[in-house]
């Protein structure tokens, strides 16, 4: 019963912070910031959904699985922002200034 | 009742946007962008396989349609727009045959689906009650590779036959950048070991839950787009017989198997209930490493044992 909800709450603030990142990679007015958005707020908001879902999990096995789910995530977004945002200024795109 | 509706409003908006984002995708300009929108509709067709209880096709879809074809299209891209660019209008002739030609199809098409039966079980009853003559537990993979082997085993050889028609296209420009990014590099030091891990996995596992060989080659492929990406390339002395024996080890595999019994009266393809299931997971094992290796090879897009002679006009020779 505790667990449900505190799953409940884990994925209602994890899809929070994916709508915030969606909000930030609209909005935001060029690469970098959206990037940032995007990045920082995925990776926190898919971690609490992982954890809300390791919550729910019938054995350690799938709890492992949902954390390599993660970690791969987290390694493979951190890199494409990286590229994503080196390639950008190689091509000499500059940085948004108010 | 409510939780059935908002389910179904979820089918909704993902229906709506597939079919937006197919339109988004064709009528695109801009071909990058294109492209992009192209990998976008892949993981959406991707959730709608899993929407439809199929999570076998789910990843295939999101490995291969919207992963590796995606890579593909963004290697074509770039090598296209190396080249100098065309513009050219088509004509209005050309558009009108093809507006009426896509027209009828799509009533056809519509024809047929509305025409199905709204609840079709297909063979699907047969399939289970046989599954146990076939030695595997996940019906997907006793249909690919034992009760319809023939159509999986020419499905090896068109990706056998794509590739030479690649090869046989020769000097694509190879994209050589002296500078490897060093977040690439330790990326993909870290991701390829498990993305081998993973492929294995899905081999395994294919025998009894969604998985099979060619999610499996599917990622390997993964891994060889990646070690291209930072600009490794295969010693000179494996890309000739090694890598041609590689190529072609999961069709020898599955028509030396398949023929294997013939001698034992039974027809071509069929394995003996008692060992199918050893047969299959050798079947697969070659299967996947080949599908593994074609597509890693389609996207490099030309042979690498003939990279120093026919290729040097554009080769700048940096090689590590």
């Amino acid at each position: 019963m505790i667990i449900d909800i505190v799953t409940g709450v884990l994925l209602l603030v994890g899809a929070l912070f994916f709508l915030a990142g969606t909000l930030g990679l609209l909005r935001f007015p060029d690469v970098y910031t959206r990037l940032h958005a995007l990045t920082k707020a995925d990776n926190v908001g898919l971690g609490l959904i992982v954890i809300a879902l390791m919550l729910q999990a019938d054995s350690w096995f799938v709890v492992g699985k949902l954390l390599l789910i993660w970690i791969l995530i987290l390694l493979a977004g951190s890199g494409v922002a990286h590229l994503v945002a080196s390639t950008a200024q190689k091509r000499g795109l500059k940085p948004w200034k108010k | 009742m409510e939780e059935i509706d908002l389910l179904l409003l979820f089918d909704a908006v993902l229906g709506f946007t597939l079919v937006w984002l197919a339109w988004q995708t064709l009528s695109s300009l801009d071909l990058f962008r294109a492209v992009v929108l192209f990998i976008a509709f892949g993981l959406l067709m991707a959730l709608a396989w899993v929407r439809l209880d199929a999570p076998d096709v789910a990843l295939a879809e999101a490995t291969i349609g919207a992963g590796l074809t995606g890579a593909l299209l963004l290697s074509a891209l770039a090598q296209l727009s190396a080249r100098q660019k065309h513009e050219s209008e088509t004509s209005l002739f050309l558009r009108l045959t093809l507006g009426v030609l896509m027209f009828f199809l799509l009533i056809g098409l519509g024809y047929i689906v509305f025409s199905l039966p709204p609840q079709a079980l297909g063979l699907s009853v047969e399939v289970a009650k046989n599954i146990e003559l076939s030695a595997v537990a996940n019906p997907v993979t006793a249909v690919l590779i034992n009760y319809r082997s023939y159509d999986t085993l020419l499905e090896l050889g068109v990706l056998l036959l794509a590739l030479l028609a690649v090869w046989s296209l020769g000097s694509a420009s190879t994209r050589k950048s002296a500078f490897v990014n060093p977040v690439l590099d330790l990326l993909t030091r870290i991701l390829v070991p498990v993305f081998i891990l993973v492929s294995g996995y899905l081999l395994w596992v294919g025998a009894f839950a969604p998985g099979g060989a060619f999610q499996a080659g599917a990622v390997l492929a993964a891994a060889g787009v990646l070690l291209f990406l930072n600009d490794w390339h295969l010693e000179s002395k494996y890309t000739g017989f090694a890598l041609r024996s590689v190529l072609v080890i999961g069709l020898v595999m599955f028509i030396a198997i398949g023929f294997g019994f013939v001698f034992l009266d039974r027809v071509f393809l069929e394995y003996p209930p008692e060992l199918a299931g050893g047969f299959i997971l050798l079947i697969e094992a070659a299967a996947s490493l080949s599908i593994g290796i074609i597509l890693a090879a389609l996207f490099l897009g030309r042979d690498p044992s003939v990279k120093s002679d026919s290729c040097s006009d554009i080769d700048t020779g940096v090689h590590k």
